[in-house]
């Protein structure tokens, strides 16, 4: 809106006009109120976090300092009050904690969607066991430095960070003031000191250019304020670490399943297709082996069998080599691996891909697999007639995108396909976006981080 | 007839050579990479190369550009090329000069060696040999196609064979029916799928091929 730095969807919006500022201006001195609102519940919650100790204060100066004329049951009742309000408040301890982070969690928000600064969450992961006891929860919010900075937020910004926003709404409420004083004939409010004059034009005039000033400088107050907000509430380095190894954690487990999973596969596809018939076959040839002599016409029959044998165990391995790694994405790296595989499906596929390098053999093959399972759901479940394969590599990023005419409806819910393909792509830090509104078409956008090696020259 | 082998696993190059040899056919020289192919082919002029798609030293599709050189240096030299797997993408490659004295084989074939000697003949002869498998992966690929739905079984039967570069006679034998009767089919096939129809065996076949790799 004011800057380079914008972000977000909300860039979209009407053509700017030359008055598009008023109106702008207006949206932007309503949030900073919605932020003033926000400061006073963090007030709140922050003095209900301090209860227990202004309670316990209180308390104990009764008790030493009381007045020692006080009836006997009012003494008790006045000295008992403030620990029974202490335990209260101390037992309500963690639900205020919590609300204090979903208070944050909103401030982020609304830095994002009003300020137009994205702060991220910068808490570390619930812990993994759902059945956690209250401690472990306690130490939970208390242990994250991010919490302990919530805290630190809420109390600057009750202390004056909340002037920021409010200052737009203040400056035009003074200018409403003047223009007041200007009708009335007699100021309302004082003139700032060393005004010239307090005549009715005078004061209209201060007051229009005060409400003009509230109005444009509203939305870049609301901008500092946001930057400021993202001072306390946004991750520091640490944290940001931190969140990035617990992603790496995750990541790397979901990836050792994943491919201890296929390695139990592949045992087992090897186990019961080309061992078993390798066995089979070496029974057949011992079998005519026997029979050679005696009737050759049935020894010739084993024989056909054991080389029948032998072609579909080499069919079985083609086919469990194709799973593994298949033979074109070696030779010939991504774009004509998706080609080859566009002219297996049963619906027309184009593919388009201006890739002038090859990504590392991983990234190649976890998108090869993704654009195999995408394919495969084209064909089954979109009634499509044809899809396009978009590859391409830019900012970084290697972005794959594909299309089909098809019904559209597509769940991710549904099925654990997508899901397993987020996993796959989520060891290489990459994402993956499906659009796929009833009637179609489906879209899916993947966009995984790498950089391209220089294309390899050939020998021959 | 005289043919150039070109493949890298020791066991393969040599029981290629013996499986030849045993059925008439002169090994001329058989090597195990690219350049000493193409070294090869120069000098023993032989009628056909059987050329393995994995060669060294990238192991990659070393072998297919080896043979594609060859042809390139000696325009219409007949070439087998021979692989662990068969694919569409590769077989359109072979076939884009749309001239004959292509062959492209799985390498489970050299199994059945009275089938594979054929297939060498029928190259070397400037006939065009595809993997059966290539040509069921490309009918499944037109399965959605209007004009292939109205083809009799039969007529599916024949026009598979004939893909796969099968000579009328080979067909008949194969359908158990006569010369005529697969001379009607294939006339019929041709009217159904709008091609132009060709006395020549190997037009026909290219023409079919071209019709399925649409």
């Amino acid at each position: 809106m004011d800057n380079g730095a914008v972000t977000g969807p909300a860039m979209q919006g009407p053509p700017r006009r030359w008055w598009s500022w008023i109106g702008e201006g207006a949206v932007a001195v309503a949030r900073g109120m919605g932020f003033c609102g926000l400061m006073l519940a963090g007030l709140g919650l922050v003095l209900a976090l301090l209860l227990p100790l202004l309670a316990a204060g209180i308390g104990i100066g009764l008790l030493l300092a009381g007045p020692a004329h006080w009836h006997q049951t009012e003494a008790v009742a006045l000295r008992v009050a403030p620990f029974a309000v202490m335990a209260v408040s101390l037992l309500l301890f963690p639900s205020v904690l919590l609300a204090v982070r979903a208070l944050a969690i909103v401030t982020r928000r609304l830095c994002g969607e009003w300020c137009r600064v994205p702060v991220t969450d910068p808490y570390w992961p619930p812990p993994p066991d759902e059945r956690l006891g209250i401690q472990g929860r306690l130490r939970w919010l208390l242990g994250d430095p991010a919490g302990r900075r919530d805290l630190l937020w809420f109390t600057v910004n009750a202390c004056g960070g909340w002037v920021l926003p409010a200052a737009a709404a203040g400056l035009m409420t003074y200018g409403f003031l003047c223009i007041l004083g200007g009708n009335r004939g007699h100021p309302v409010v004082a003139p700032p000191p060393a005004f010239p004059g307090s005549e009715p034009p005078v004061l209209i005039a201060l007051g229009l250019a005060l409400i003009a000033f509230g109005l444009w400088a509203a939305p870049w107050l609301l901008r500092g304020y946001g930057m400021l907000a993202r001072s306390m509430l946004g991750p520091t380095g640490r944290a940001e670490l931190a969140l990035r190894v617990a992603h790496l954690a995750k990541t790397r487990a979901d990836t050792l399943d994943t491919g201890a999973a296929e390695m139990r596969r592949i045992e087992r596809d090897l186990h019961d297709g080309a061992q078993a018939r390798l066995v089979a076959m070496g029974m057949t040839l011992d079998a005519a082996e026997e029979l050679l002599d005696d009737s050759p016409q049935a020894a010739r029959a084993l024989l056909a069998e054991a080389r029948e044998s032998s072609a579909k165990a080499l069919s079985e391995l083609r086919d469990l080599v194709r799973g593994i790694h298949p033979p074109v994405l070696a030779d010939r790296g991504l774009a004509d691996a998706v080609r080859a595989l566009a002219l297996r499906q049963p619906v027309r596929v184009h593919v388009a891909s201006d890739l002038d390098g090859r990504p590392p053999a991983p990234v190649e093959a976890a998108a090869y697999f993704t654009v195999s399972e995408l394919l495969a759901n084209i064909s089954k479940h979109a009634h499509a007639s044809q899809a396009w394969v978009d590859l391409r590599h830019q900012g970084g990023m290697l972005r794959i995108g594909v299309r089909d005419d098809g019904t559209g409806g597509a769940d991710p819910a549904l099925g654990t396909g997508l899901a397993g393909l987020g996993h796959r792509l989520a060891a290489f830090d990459g994402v993956l976006a499906l659009s796929s509104p009833p009637g179609g078409p489906t879209v899916v956008n993947v966009e995984i981080p790498c950089a391209l090696s220089s294309p390899k020259t050939s020998s021959c | 007839m005289r043919v150039v082998i070109a493949e890298d696993l020791f066991l393969l190059r040599d029981g290629l050579t013996r499986l030849l040899r045993a059925r008439g056919i002169q090994v001329a020289a058989a090597v195990d990479d690219g350049p000493a192919l193409l070294a090869a082919v120069t000098e023993h002029q032989p009628d056909v190369a059987i050329v393995d798609v994995r060669l060294p030293p990238t192991f990659t599709d070393e072998g297919l550009k080896a043979a594609l050189a060859a042809r390139a240096q000696q325009p219409g030299l007949p070439v087998l090329v021979l692989s662990q797997y068969v694919e569409q993408l590769y077989a359109r490659e072979l076939l884009a000069g749309r001239t004959g004295g292509i062959g492209y084989l799985l390498k489970d074939r050299v199994m059945n060696g009275a089938q594979f000697t054929d297939a060498v003949r029928r190259v070397a002869g400037g006939g065009t040999v595809m993997d059966p498998e290539v040509i069921s992966q490309l009918l499944d690929r037109n399965s959605a196609d209007g004009a292939l739905a109205t083809l009799s079984p039969r007529e599916h039967d024949a026009l598979t064979l004939m893909a796969e570069g099968r000579s009328n006679a080979a067909i008949a034998q194969r359908l158990v029916i006569t010369e005529s009767a697969v001379a009607k089919h294939i006339a019929s096939i041709f009217l159904k799928l709008n091609l132009q129809p060709s006395d020549d065996d190997n037009r026909r076949v290219l023409a079919v091929l071209a019709y399925l790799d649409r």
